[in-house]
């Protein structure tokens, strides 16, 4: 079955087909990442370009071990400044790429909607790897996949989102994938974190970017401020960095501060159901918004979501560079 | 002696309460008759038998570019696409390179624009030297060499002393202060209207209160004054609610509404189209719907473009780099007739005066309206004709708009500035 798109730009788009495509595809790709020759020749002789913006060590690595494993020819380029102070724009940059004839562009963005721009310019299939504070898709389907390695489904789900909601493109992701999905998610923060009227998110795209037999999956999101009410009976509790500079913009007094109201310590986590899982998309700040003992515990699922993402990488490669042209709608 | 006849128009003059099938006759850059079947040897004559004859649009908002951004606007083609548009007066900004906070800088604009303009030009001064926000600009000066009214436009004036200084100097010149009103830190690095759309796309907001908060600063520094406040660009419905109050307390305080706020809304954001990123940004429907009722119910004065053009290299980058601002003077009245005459929300009346007794008389000029004796500038359209604006062939240096395929109705015709013909569509009308 195709997976019907050119780009993987953002959850909001996705239907629950696609999604539930993308994540039985990494399924069955799981087990090659266990072999000792980690390798198939599933992608080879197609080439996957990783454009990073924005510095990133586990998305780009992730991105990189997952072509190589199908066997694509990967190439990483990481502009160190934006495109602005650069003085190439990044359209220049991306039609440069595209001239040596890539079939998967890979890109990472300050800004938002980067790679909806070069998804318009660009023949490539474009993936985004996170652009500013709009979706991170890949991360919300390794999220998916690896709460569905502990807990078996999703609907129904209680799934506590915790910490920098404004600028977190994880968060946004994340809220698209598990309201499609069914679960019951709350996001909590200081209201300064917490963007406007992000309660509607779920709400109100969810009957417009789902058929009516999808309908019947439906999630619910809740906004609230107060820590103790999204960790109570949470099945999920996923943390999310608290940028340092955010304390200087004013968002909050301190980094103890903050740790007192919105950081995951032992005592706290007490609220949430005993078999509740502890993501993070990482990399984690320890002590800011996660105690130590809480990340390296029995719980923590952090390093399966970093496992979960090369299979999903590979998953979404294969979906888009691997299927027939013909089989292709072409993004209008 | 020059003479052009227009012939069975129907003339549309608010200021003197005029609405009737006429024949208008201009001699000498001025009108000398209004009457039905006039007989007269004329050099030029015009029929404007389907058309609206309406006194010259006046857009008290317009950025030239020049000096210093040639590439983006001229006088002469920003003058050629505001004729296009049906203006015959326009105002300039003063956020050039140099800008313009001094009398040189004024007469050279003014020098160009008798040379090379088709329309008339206004220059407004700078209230602060270089639109700093610290001293004060040669204001008299400027009022000497030509301005008619002052602004740091594209910023706001953040000093609260400053600005009511620049408030009390302006009185005895009887100029308008226009504000860009915008609280810099309540907006600080937003790119777009801050609310549900912001959210879903993840890009900066700019929350309503940086205009609500600056407006209602400036309409309290207005009353203290008693001086002439015109609010630029006014986008919110709490700036909106402002206005109707102050006026209704008999404060000298005008408004003026662009195109873009009245027909799109934030949701056109969702593309990261660069074209429908400006300052103030698209506003949420509500906005959209407050600003409509406003120019309905008379608190907003007049429309204004807000005509910006900018260089496609830097349009065409990210949403969150790219600059502020759309080209607007070509597609303005098209707009108004589609959104607020043809949807019903105002009277052809009505959006004419929008267009030109009330800009006129913010600017105290005696423009904007026809009557005999009246200067010849006259904006000729037809309210019911079908046409769709491409870009490629606009007058403007500038391509950056988000109304490039749009179907609109209402168009313009012709544009008649002091008895010249500055624009004529031939589809709609034939000079002969």
């Amino acid at each position: 079955m195709p997976l019907r798109t050119k780009d993987l730009l953002g959850i909001e788009d996705l239907s629950l087909d696609q999604i539930q495509l993308i994540l039985e595809t990494a399924e069955s790709f799981r087990e090659i990442s266990t072999r000792p020759i980690k390798k198939v020749p599933t992608l080879r002789g197609k080439t996957v370009i990783n454009l990073f913006f924005e510095a990133s060590t586990r998305t780009r690595t992730s991105f990189e071990i997952a072509a190589k494993r199908l066997s694509a020819d990967a190439v990483n380029i990481s502009p160190s400044t934006s495109s602005v102070l650069k003085g190439e724009t990044l359209f220049d940059t991306a039609k440069n790429l595209e001239a040596m004839a890539p079939d998967v562009i890979v890109i990472r963005h300050s800004s938002a909607g980067a790679p909806h721009q070069l998804a318009r310019v660009c023949s490539a299939s474009i993936v985004n790897a996170g652009d500013g504070a709009h979706e991170h898709p890949t991360q919300a389907l390794l999220d998916a996949f690896t709460i569905l390695e502990h807990k078996k489904k999703l609907r129904g789900l209680k799934v506590a989102i915790i910490g920098d909601i404004a600028h977190s493109r994880v968060a946004r992701s994340n809220c698209w994938l598990l309201g499609k999905m069914g679960a019951q998610v709350t996001v909590c923060g200081p209201p300064t974190l917490l963007p406007l009227e992000f309660e509607k998110t779920i709400r109100l795209c969810q009957p417009a970017s789902m058929s009516p037999s999808e309908g019947r999956v439906c999630g619910s999101l809740k906004v609230t401020h107060e820590m103790d009410e999204a960790l109570q009976g949470a099945d999920v509790v996923m943390m999310l960095r608290i940028q340092l500079e955010r304390q200087r913009e004013a968002f909050f007094p301190s980094i103890r501060e903050y740790f007192r109201y919105y950081g995951l310590s032992a005592r706290r986590l007490k609220g949430a159901k005993p078999d509740a899982i502890i993501m993070h998309p990482g990399p984690i700040n320890r002590g800011v918004e996660i105690d130590s003992e809480v990340a390296d515990g029995p719980y923590s699922v952090i390093l399966d979501q970093v496992t979960s993402g090369v299979a999903v990488r590979m998953a979404i490669l294969f979906l888009l560079a691997g299927t027939k042209e013909s089989e292709v709608e072409q993004r209008t | 002696m020059t003479s052009l006849l227009i012939k069975n128009g129907r003339i549309i003059d608010p200021a003197s309460n005029l609405d009737q099938v006429s024949d208008l006759l201009i001699e000498n850059g001025k009108v000398t008759r209004i009457e039905k079947d006039i007989r007269h040897p004329v050099d030029q004559r015009l029929d404007a038998s389907a058309l609206i004859v309406a006194p010259g649009f006046i857009d008290l908002h317009v950025h030239l570019r020049e000096p210093g951004r040639e590439d983006e606007e001229t006088i002469e083609s920003g003058s050629q696409a505001a004729a296009a548009g049906g203006f015959t007066t326009i105002c300039c900004m003063p956020n050039t390179n140099p800008v313009n906070d001094n009398p040189a800088v004024t007469s050279y604009i003014l020098k160009e624009a008798e040379h090379r303009a088709v329309t008339r030009i206004f220059p407004i001064g700078a209230i602060s030297l270089g639109s700093a926000g610290e001293n004060l600009a040669e204001i008299g000066e400027m009022v000497s060499a030509g301005v008619v009214g002052i602004s740091d436009d594209g910023k706001p004036v953040m000093n609260g002393q400053l600005m009511r200084r620049a408030m009390e100097y302006s009185l005895p010149f009887r100029i308008p202060v226009i504000e860009h009103c915008e609280d810099l830190f309540l907006s600080a690095h937003g790119v777009m209207n801050e609310g549900y759309y912001s959210t879903v796309l993840g890009l900066k907001g700019i929350s309503r209160t940086a205009e609500d908060t600056m407006a209602a600063r400036d309409i309290i520094l207005a009353r203290l004054t008693g001086a002439h406040i015109h609010i630029a660009h006014l986008s919110t419905r709490g700036a909106l609610e402002l206005v109707r109050e102050a006026k209704r307390n008999g404060i000298h305080v005008t408004c003026e509404v662009t195109p873009h706020h009245f027909s799109l809304s934030d949701a056109a954001c969702c593309e990261y189209d660069t074209n429908t990123k400006m300052n103030p940004p698209l506003r949420s429907e509500d906005d959209v719907q407050a600003v409509i009722e406003g120019l309905a119910d008379g608190t907003v004065d007049c429309i204004a473009t807000d005509h910006a053009p900018h260089n496609p290299n830097e349009k065409m980058l990210e949403f969150d780099h790219a600059p502020f601002g759309i080209t607007g003077l070509e597609t303005a009245v098209g707009l108004a007739l589609t959104h607020l005459y043809h949807s019903g929300k105002i009277t052809l009346r009505r959006l004419v005066e929008l267009f030109s007794a009330k800009p006129a008389r913010i600017i105290n000029k005696p423009l904007g309206q026809l009557t005999v004796g009246t200067e010849a500038d006259v904006t000729l359209f037809s309210a019911g004709a079908q046409w769709t604006y491409d870009v490629k062939q606009t007058k403007s240096r500038s391509r950056n708009t988000p109304f490039d395929g749009k179907r609109l109705k209402g168009q313009v015709a012709a544009t008649i500035v002091a008895g010249k013909i500055a624009y004529q569509d031939l589809s709609l009308v034939n000079v002969g």
